[in-house]
């Protein structure tokens, strides 16, 4: 059948472009590239990069910020989940917190930005008549030298992610009953939490965590927006190089593309430590009865925490909108003198191409993606076997090998084909890191669906095709666009895929938004990362609607 | 040897080494069989085996013929063999009616006829006038009855019950009871019943096997 080429092509795609981008990366590094004259194997382009200024800087903060955007949001999440999981406020707050997951992260970036600039809306709206400024305070907030508000930038968008991760383990385990117990054992709430349930849950989610400190060490559009400058952290200046028109520079990216690798890798090895002295430090803490009774104080900082993590992501996209359509708008008023859509009309005829390659790979890219999960599923079905021990590793290694490490070497064998910035080829590097979300997002409902209409079926003699076409796909259909919603999500966030493998002559919404923050112009800024947000949210209103609309005859395919 | 009904060949279904049942039995058409035994003995294995959909956790040899076939390798959607489970599965994204057009045999050609099919299948179980209805709105007894209708219009040549009348209330299930096995006895279907409930199997009537404790 058909579905059997689905997972050796799955495992094609996803770890093929990861181990040969990774050729691709190391071979330059120590010098043999013969396309470029390079030869020889040598250490020189390393020489090269350590003399480069402020390069161990700038790997040092890459390094910490993959840590410390992981631990915060970790720890919020953990924190959260202890305490109020099972009450109304979890739920309003999960419902809240869900939807943010699509936004991509380049427009949450800039909505930040926007939010806490010395002139932005929060200075606005504290002045004069709190902080007594006429004009925006001489300060670096955006862009601070210690990488605080790019932390920040990645805590408020990396919270949703661990959060619904979170939340698809914990039916695996009886969170509830274990908390009645720990509660009459005389345990509060966070603590029996922690001590009882959390072990179990970790451990599912463990890749997600190493996922999100080497995607935190390692990404470039954020940096580029919040990020420090001069010197700015390591991805960010490795893109740099790996666009610079010098073609000799390719020698100094790869190794710089190998100290990002490295730079991960000690991330995630001091995550590693990190799980090895809390873990048992933990224990200890539960043995010695450590009982944390009294932590409503806990409790309702996390729940005030969590609520404005969510709600500064909306405001800056509330913010982003309204720069869009502000007229003048001069400090410190709290909203512009006018409302215009100059800004709109103006930047309309050079939106349009970016706009069309953004919505063709974005679809392009989810199609493909949506059929390959769903071929994986099928085959999953017909042989029985849930490949996860070793499939798992290999869905998620995309998310966890860095990006610019493998991307570069990715990028080098399509000019070496002959095909980069070829539509095809933008498509296929999408689907290398839209496949891993729909994969993930999909498989759960599907391995839930109950096997006995499967069976009811082919007793009515039903094939397994017309089984998976009228009866599987059909009730799944609400799951399955889902799901291709999470992937044109995915797709159109991407900065660094479209940026190396278009070759910048393939842009899109993000790489020109991403191109306009050194710029600084608000309003077209408010336009490009409006749009962006604007087209994950249509993905997930089609893929509300369609359903709701095939099947508003039928009560139990609203649930 | 009369080749008609359903013949159990020397079956026997093992779990990592240990075995859950072992039968060998023959079920004339029109007739029941009832297997009973606690949950966990494999009763549900054994439907599983005959319908061609047995979790390869589970070694099963033996053989399975209808009418003097052999069914054991053939694929379970070409085995025609009827299947009702606890609950009536209705297909929720399809009316009454589609679940029953969808159950007919592609042999039987045109939109009209199959639709009178249906139709009529409906009144022979009681729910004339149905087929428009939304699945999800009908109360447990209808489901159970459309279920029914749905199983038989599927032309089967063997029919398999798996607790069918265990979710039902009292007095519905004596009702059902009646009902599932003058339809197969009309049918002339071979009839595998598995339960736990005495009443299932006095009402059934043949011959009841116990499986191991």
């Amino acid at each position: 059948m058909f579905s059997r080429l689905g997972p050796p092509l799955t495992i094609l795609l996803l770890a093929g472009p990861v181990f040969a981008g990774l050729a691709g990366t190391l071979l330059p590094a120590f010098g043999y590239l013969p396309a470029l004259g390079g030869d020889t194997f040598g250490f020189g382009p390393f020489a090269e990069l350590a003399q480069q200024t402020g390069i161990w800087r700038s790997a040092w903060m890459s390094y910490y910020t993959g840590v410390a955007a992981a631990a915060v949001s970790l720890l919020l999440v953990l924190l959260f989940v202890a305490a109020w999981a099972g009450t109304r406020a979890f739920a309003t707050i999960q419902h809240l917190v869900s939807p943010l997951l699509s936004v991509p992260h380049a427009a949450a970036a800039f909505g930040f930005a926007f939010l806490i600039a010395p002139s932005g809306v929060l200075s606005r709206l504290a002045s004069p008549w709190l902080t007594g400024w006429e004009r925006p305070p001489d300060v670096i907030i955006v862009n601070d030298g210690a990488a605080l508000s790019l932390i920040a930038g990645l805590v408020v968008k990396e919270v949703p992610f661990l959060l619904l991760v979170t939340l698809a383990a914990l039916p695996q385990v009886p969170v509830e009953r274990t908390r009645k117990i720990t509660a009459l054992l005389g345990y509060g709430r966070i603590a029996g939490f922690i001590y009882a349930s959390w072990p179990q849950i970790y451990r599912q989610i463990r890749l997600a965590v190493l996922a999100v400190i080497a995607f935190s060490a390692s990404v470039v559009d954020v940096a580029a927006i919040l990020g420090p400058t001069l010197p700015g952290t390591l991805a960010v200046r490795l893109a740099g190089w790996m666009n610079d028109p010098e073609i000799s520079m390719r020698f100094l990216a790869s190794a710089g593309a190998l100290l990002q690798l490295g730079v991960a890798v000690a991330a995630i090895l001091t995550w590693i430590a990190l799980e090895k002295t809390l873990g048992p430090l933990v224990q200890v803490m539960a043995q010695a009865g450590y009982s944390l009774r009294r932590d409503r104080w806990l409790r309702l900082a996390v729940l005030w925490l969590m609520a404005l993590a969510a709600g500064i992501v909306f405001a800056g996209l509330g913010a982003l909108a309204i720069w869009s359509v502000a007229g003048l708008w001069q400090f410190p008023d709290a909203l512009p003198d006018s409302v215009t859509l100059k800004s709109w009309m103006r930047a309309a005829p050079r939106i349009a191409g970016p706009l069309l390659t953004t919505c063709i790979v974005a679809v392009c890219a989810t199609a493909i993606a949506v059929a390959l999960a769903m071929m994986c599923l099928v085959r999953e079905d017909a042989t029985g076997k849930r490949a996860t021990r070793f499939a798992l590793p290999l869905i998620y290694l995309p998310l966890v090998v860095p990006q610019v490490a493998f991307l570069f070497g990715l990028q080098l064998l399509f000019i070496l084909s002959g095909t980069v910035a070829s539509l095809p080829a933008l498509i296929f590097a999408h689907v290398v890191f839209v496949l891993p979300y729909v994969f993930l997002s999909l498989s759960d409902p599907w391995r839930a669906f109950d096997k006995r209409y499967e069976a009811v079926a082919a007793g009515l003699g039903k094939s397994r095709s017309t089984m998976l076409w009228r009866i599987r796909a059909p009730m799944l259909l609400r799951a399955i666009l889902t799901a291709a919603a999470v992937g044109f999500a995915v797709s159109i966030g991407q900065y660094l895929p479209t940026l190396l493998v278009g070759a910048g002559r393939l842009p899109t919404i993000t790489t020109e938004a991403v191109a306009l923050a050194s710029g600084g112009n608000r309003r077209v800024i408010g336009v490009y990362a409006f749009l962006q947000m604007l087209l994950p949210l249509a993905g997930f209103a089609v893929a509300t609607l369609v359903p709701a609309l095939l099947f508003r005859r039928f009560r139990a395919m609203r649930a | 040897m009369n080749d008609k009904g359903l013949r159990l060949d020397d079956i026997r279904i093992s779990l990592g080494g240990t075995q859950l049942l072992s039968i060998t039995h023959t079920i004339e058409p029109g007739d029941v069989l009832t297997v009973m035994g606690p949950s966990g003995s494999g009763k549900s294995t054994l439907l599983a085996f005959i319908g061609g959909f047995l979790d390869p956790a589970f070694e099963a040899s033996g053989s399975v013929f209808i009418d003097g076939e052999d069914l054991t390798s053939i694929a379970s959607e070409d085995r025609h063999v009827g299947i009702l489970f606890q609950d009536p599965l209705l297909f929720p994204h399809m009316t009454v009616g589609g679940n029953l057009t969808f159950a007919i045999p592609s042999s039987v050609r045109g939109r009209a006829l199959r639709r009178d099919i249906a139709c009529r299948a409906l009144e022979g179980v009681e729910l004339a006038g149905y087929e428009d209805r939304d699945p999800d709105t009908l109360s447990g007894g209808q489901k159970a009855r459309v279920a029914l209708a749905r199983v038989l219009i599927a032309e089967p040549r063997a029919l398999l019950l798996d607790e069918p009348f265990s979710k039902l209330d009292a007095a519905l299930r004596q009702q059902m009871r009646d009902l599932v096995f003058s339809k197969a006895r009309q049918n002339g279907l071979p009839t595998l019943l598995v339960t736990h409930d005495e009443a299932d199997a006095a009402a059934a009537g043949g011959t009841v096997i116990q499986l191991g404790n």
